[in-house]
């Protein structure tokens, strides 16, 4: 059984100080595996963007710990965290997730060139990602020459292009229309299936199915979940059989 | 078909009863009354309904009588140890969409806010569980439907999912309705203030 690539233990993130302390999220354990999808659904205020934000290392928790590919961010500078997201994190926004002045292959290139991957090589890998989401086809095009949905399947190559494998994606289908919002779950779903671990915050549900497990965040707190990967997981002793 | 929901018909009306003499002791008439105005009268039933109802309720030990009758030879009905058993595990259950009709939700809710004892937002959260335990697993067949798949077998299941979908919306707006009149009734309770500095809330998902 391989190990986690996103572990939340005892997440606590507070806002503000003494009486008047807000808690964003109250002692969330989380553990996301490699080919597994897994949605956080809650209201607006349940925790989901907090969660999302901690998780890609965008925000620190108030006590607990969140590990990335086996880091514990806690422990890293600031410098440390930046290049984790840099090479193990990739988001996928509702909209404004590529740069209108680069076409498709040079948005998806992008992370790999400022992490100092050559040119050629950085585009070599960007093609392939592009493949990987069925739009090879579209790479000199740039985002305003494309629907929503190609822009969003551009969004996910990039975010998983090079060695990442931690997909973050916070209401991806939400500005879509329902069946580009379905395809555009299809390859998020298929992404996984090929060995990255997505988290998708979404407020519907319908999106959330796409998921393999469920997590309902109800103020902060995990109060159920859903899904056959949830027993399973929680079956399974640490390092079980596998 | 008619024997399966004659069936449902019939649990229904029992843990409907059960969850009514929760309340406090009560006789057939007046339980038929309160039935009416807990569901909306979306149900009527009628009181011969009722009393067989209680008679099967009295024989399987769920219900016993309470004292003698009054002076118009009404009867009153109390709810036993084992009644209250039943109907916690009737709330704690969600609602199968194979074998009822989706009507039985309502009900169920209907009565669970008007149940002392009640946690409302753990039914809700425990059907909502379920409903989409049904929509994941609708949205794998999905996934094994190619693109150029079946039309007309993706668009039923598009049904299936949609009303799935519509359940879980109705759940998450009854969720949001019941926390908003329980701090309405906390305000409106001087009482027993909320302490200033608390972290934890005394309410199952906490304050907002």
């Amino acid at each position: 059984m391989s190990a986690a690539v996103l572990r939340l233990s005892g997440v606590t993130r507070e806002h503000g100080q003494g009486d008047v302390v807000v808690q964003a999220l109250r002692g969330v354990d989380l553990a996301v595996l490699p080919g597994e999808l897994v949605a956080v659904m809650g209201p607006s205020g349940s925790g989901k963007s907090t969660l999302l934000h901690l998780a890609g290392g965008l925000d620190r928790p108030t006590s607990g710990s969140v590990v990335v590919e086996g880091r514990d961010l806690a422990t890293l500078t600031a410098a440390q965290v930046a290049a984790v997201r840099r090479r193990s994190v990739g988001y996928v926004f509702q909209d404004l997730n590529l740069l209108p002045s680069l076409t498709a292959v040079e948005n998806v290139a992008l992370p790999l060139e400022l992490d100092g991957v050559r040119g050629g090589m950085a585009r070599r890998a960007a093609r392939e990602a592009l493949d990987e989401v069925g739009v090879g086809a579209l790479a000199g095009r740039f985002p305003d020459e494309m629907s929503g949905g190609q822009q969003q399947r551009v969004a996910i190559a990039r975010a998983l292009v090079g060695p990442r494998r931690l997909l973050l994606a916070d209401e991806p289908t939400g500005a879509l229309d329902s069946t580009t919002g379905e395809e555009v779950l299809r390859v998020l779903r298929a992404r996984c299936e090929a060995g990255a671990a997505g988290v998708l915050v979404t407020h519907e549900a319908r999106h959330a199915a796409w998921a393999d497990r469920v997590v309902f965040l109800r103020d902060g707190v995990v109060v159920d979940q859903s899904g056959p990967a949830a027993a399973a997981e929680s079956l399974l002793p640490a390092g079980g059989v596998g | 078909m008619d024997t399966a929901y004659a069936y449902f018909v019939s649990m229904s009306i029992r843990h409907g009863l059960l969850a009514l003499l929760q309340r406090g002791p009560s006789h057939g008439y007046h339980l038929r009354a309160e039935f009416d105005a807990a569901t909306g009268a979306t149900w009527p039933l009628n009181v011969g309904q009722v009393y067989s109802t209680l008679d099967r309720l009295e024989r399987d030990g769920l219900v016993v009588q309470d004292g003698e009758p009054d002076s118009d030879g009404r009867i009153a009905y109390r709810i036993t140890d084992v009644g209250q058993a039943e109907l916690r595990g009737w709330f704690a259950s969600p609602v199968s969409a194979k074998s009822a009709p989706r009507d039985e939700l309502a009900i169920k809710l209907a009565l669970a806010v008007t149940t002392p004892g009640v946690d409302v937002l753990r039914v809700v959260q425990t059907q909502r569980t379920a409903t989409m335990a049904g929509l994941q697993e609708l949205t794998r067949l999905k996934t094994r439907v190619p693109d150029d798949g079946e039309l007309a077998w993706s668009l039923v299941l598009d049904s299936l999912v949609f009303r799935a979908e519509a359940e879980i919306r109705w759940l998450d707006h009854c969720e949001a309705r019941v926390a908003r009149a329980a701090a309405e009734r906390r305000s409106a309770a001087p009482e027993q203030p909320a302490p200033a500095t608390a972290p934890l809330p005394s309410g199952k998902w906490g304050r907002r």
